[in-house]
């Protein structure tokens, strides 16, 4: 398994990234990890004529605060994001969910930037920043400009980004003090892309939930945000006719694809029990 | 496709070779370096059989290209052994504890071993067994691997290693 032929570009700035991905045109694709790119590019279901190597460009990588936002580049490993105590104290759904992708040696390579640009249903971090409100900054010939993530996934492998653009870095509004979270992700095996993920990111005053957020992965060619189920248990204490209720509202929205990880009934279904756990652990961790 | 040339240590000695972009690093790894240790066993970033250290970091070398591991530092299985010849503490452990039948993963399973312990001197049997997830051993049942890591783990630390009861 040998991928075609292509020629290698390894620019050190953004602007010289940008400007080889326009003069080269559409043959030409961005490279982070590589970890979703190679092994397609082994299988020959992608034949980019042109890869332009991110690595040298020192100004994708790190993790910032700014104001209320963290502020991730492009380029910074799930490895990096396990390792920042940033992370671990203002988004800790964000060092769970980082856990639960792939494998070690995956997780040194593959990158938010590329996790997120990649519009692979299967990806973990589409469906987990859409319920952290996040939003990405594309960079293009013409400038810059910020796209909501709940707007940027529009089919399978299908996202806002325009030919010639580059994802430069996702920002996350730091979710309030004290709040509850959850990533469940059922999958076959470690390393395994989810056969459904359900993300919970809530608020608990006197009891019940006073705000509530929830994102799904890998039951629709796109993440989803699951808004009807997050309706229905605001006010609630959670009770078991209300997690049924947001379960049947969330298995509702979702479209998975039949696939070796089981038919269509049985991931909806388990989709629905990850909405359910999620939402239960995501509470008991409310202060 | 005009071939590149690329320079790189790997196991301490200055290498080079000249390869056309899409060439893996394990390609460059066994075929341009004859270093033939560094084993392929699906191709496909699943099996760890591939993975070798560069700059501080457990890499499966079937999925990065030759040419992205320019001017870095590579340590493979070849490299592994102390300096006088013997047997490093995780391959000692391997030999000792059993830790492998046909051998085809081992050399994957020790140099993801090596960063582990680089990462985490004394990992407990949970955090190897999830350290080592990324690798997959066909024969094994994995438990006399832990053993040995376990081992690894105590002769680095100075202390005796003493087999948890079963
Ligand atoms: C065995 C295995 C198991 C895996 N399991 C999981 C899993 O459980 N969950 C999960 O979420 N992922 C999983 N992955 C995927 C892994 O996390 C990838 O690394 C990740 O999805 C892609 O990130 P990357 O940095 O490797 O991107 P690449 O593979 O380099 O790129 C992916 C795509 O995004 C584009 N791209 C990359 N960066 C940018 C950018 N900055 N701007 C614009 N476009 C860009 C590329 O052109 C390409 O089309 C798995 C991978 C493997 C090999
Ligand atoms: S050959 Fe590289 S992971 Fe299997
Ligand atoms: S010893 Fe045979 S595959 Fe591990």
């Amino acid at each position: 398994m040998i991928p075609g032929s292509f020629s290698y570009y390894r620019p050190a700035s953004v602007a010289d990234a940008v400007k080889l991905l326009s003069d080269l045109g559409e043959d030409a694709r961005p490279l982070a990890g590589g970890h979703s790119l190679v092994p397609m590019m082994k299988l020959r279901l992608a034949t980019p004529a042109h890869l332009i190597d991110l690595h040298g460009i020192a100004a994708l990588k790190g993790i910032r605060h700014d104001g209320n936002n963290l502020v991730i580049g492009a380029m910074t490993t799930q490895h990096e994001l396990l390792a920042s105590d940033e992370v671990a104290k203002a988004m800790p759904i964000l060092h769970e969910a980082a856990l639960l992708i792939a494998d070690p040696q995956v997780r040194y390579r593959g990158t938010i930037g590329g996790n997120v640009a990649n519009g692979d249903p299967g990806n973990d971090m589409p469906a987990l920043m859409m319920t952290l409100g996040a939003t990405y900054r594309l960079e293009g010939a013409g400038g810059a400009r910020d796209v909501a993530a709940a707007d940027f996934y529009q089919g399978a492998y299908f996202t806002a980004l325009e030919p010639g653009e580059i994802l430069t870095s996702v920002s996350v509004p730091v979710p309030p003090a004290g709040h509850g979270y959850a990533y469940e992700k059922l999958k076959r095996k470690v390393g395994d892309y989810a056969t459904a993920a359900a993300a919970v990111v809530l608020t608990v005053s006197g009891g019940k939930v006073a705000t509530c957020s929830i994102g799904l992965t890998n039951v629709h060619e796109t993440p989803l945000l699951a808004v009807d189920a997050a309706k229905a248990v605001i006010g609630t204490s959670l009770d078991a006719a209300t997690l049924k209720k947001a379960a049947t509202a969330a298995e509702a929205i979702m479209a998975p694809a039949a696939d070796a990880r089981g038919p269509i009934e049985y991931r909806k279904h388990v989709g629905g029990i990850m909405v359910t756990r999620a939402l239960q652990r995501a509470a008991s961790r409310a202060k | 496709m005009a071939k590149t040339h690329v320079t790189m240590k790997v196991n301490g000695a200055e290498v080079e070779g000249l390869v056309e972009p899409r060439t893996l690093l394990v390609h460059f790894i066994r075929e341009n370096l004859g270093m033939t240790g560094t084993h392929i066993g699906c191709e496909t970033t699943h099996c760890g059989a591939c993975t070798v250290d560069i700059d501080g970091m457990s890499v499966k070398s079937c999925t990065m290209f030759a040419v992205q591991a320019q001017g870095s530092d590579i340590t493979t299985i070849e490299g592994m052994a102390n300096a006088d010849g013997t047997l490093s503490a995780l391959q000692e452990g391997f030999r000792m504890m059993h830790g492998l039948q046909c051998g085809f993963c081992t050399p994957g399973m020790i140099m993801r071993a090596h960063r582990l312990l680089k990462e985490n001197a004394s990992p407990s049997e949970q955090e190897i067994r999830m350290g080592i997830s990324g690798n997959i051993c066909r024969c094994t049942g994995y438990q006399n691997i832990v053993k040995a890591i376990q081992y690894a783990s105590a002769k680095i630390n100075g202390v005796e290693f003493r087999e948890a009861a079963e």
